[in-house]
């Protein structure tokens, strides 16, 4: 393995570790469906940084597909997972109002 | 226990967390190992109907997983609709935005096509191309159109459901041809593929774009779903 490779890749999956945790973090701490809701996609993002990173193979080489295809289907995944849980919390909101 | 203890807790566990997941990444990217996935993919690419070694990992060697995140998708929209009517649309807006919409959305769709063509050779697909036309819908509904763009409730559960059921009766075909379930036989695996990625395309896009809506189209509503 490269070293060159290795620390591309240590840096960027590094990184959406990080983002990861401020998601986390953020998800624990903070009060209010929207709030959890987007660190919820935060730690999404992180995950998805993660799998990116792990598929670089030097830019000469094509990268792994398997992460990729996992990345493209899960941002999709996630989108429409967050739009469920807004309608689900715009039917709270209707509930605690009526 | 006070609420700054307990936030010192959390505070301690996400940090170890994150400590011990850091170790795994790099054990995991630096450690020795066999044969990775990727050269068991990258192998196969060519026999399996796609030049695209993205295209074949998602629509042949992991079809059936890409099969149930279309489930997935469908079953979402199907909660968004069965909890809450639609939002109300948005107010029209000013000629500025009006006439931009009117320039971007046929851009979005002219891109989103391409992108399905292309997705065999390059990197594109179904994905991608969906989800530009979702793009093109909430676009749509942002500058004040009602159903953001989109059709009938009726056509919208037929173009909703399409990608499932394309993907499902592919399989299906494959079976009555002797092969095992989405086991595309080669010579037509491209045709194959290509049809299950408009069909999925149509899907996402509408999921996508149904989904920022956020309810039932309420517009000739019947008993329910």
């Amino acid at each position: 393995m490269d070293s060159e490779i290795l620390i591309t890749q240590v840096l960027y999956g590094g990184l959406g570790l990080v983002l990861f945790l401020l998601g986390l973090w953020s998800f624990i701490v903070h009060d209010g469906l929207s709030r959890k809701l987007i660190a919820l996609n935060v730690m999404g993002s992180g995950v998805f940084h993660v799998l990116v990173a792990i598929a670089y193979r030097g830019l000469e080489q094509t990268p792994d597909p398997v992460p990729h295809a996992l990345v493209l289907t899960g941002i999709v995944v996630a989108v429409s997972a967050t739009a469920l849980a807004l309608a689900f919390g715009r039917r709270l909101e209707e509930r605690d109002h009526a | 226990m006070s609420s700054s203890l307990l936030s010192l807790l959390v505070k301690v566990l996400v940090v170890a967390l994150g400590a011990f997941l850091g170790w795994a990444l790099w054990d995991g990217l630096s450690g020795h190992s066999g044969v990775r996935l990727a050269e068991i993919a990258l192998v196969q690419v060519p026999e399996s109907g796609a030049s695209n070694p993205v295209t074949s990992v998602l629509l042949n060697f992991r079809g059936y997983d890409t099969l149930l995140e279309l489930a997935v998708l469908l079953t979402a929209l199907l909660g968004i609709w069965s909890l809450c009517p639609a939002a109300l649309p948005y107010p029209p807006p000013g000629l500025l935005l009006t006439n931009l919409v009117g320039w971007v959305v046929p851009m979005l769709i002219i891109a989103g096509g391409y992108l399905l063509w292309v997705g065999g050779q390059a990197p594109g697909g179904a994905f991608q191309a969906g989800a530009l036309f979702g793009a093109a819908g909430v676009t749509l509904a942002l500058a004040g159109h009602p159903t953001g763009g989109l059709p009938a409730e009726s056509h919208q559960r037929l173009l909703a459901t399409s990608g499932t059921l394309v993907f499902v009766l592919m399989g299906l075909g494959c079976m009555l041809l002797g092969l095992g379930f989405l086991t595309y036989p080669k010579a037509i695996a491209k045709w194959l593929i290509l049809t299950i990625e408009t069909a999925a395309t149509l899907s996402i896009g509408l999921i996508l774009a149904a989904a920022f809506l956020g309810g039932h189209p309420s517009a000739g509503r019947s008993h329910g779903l």
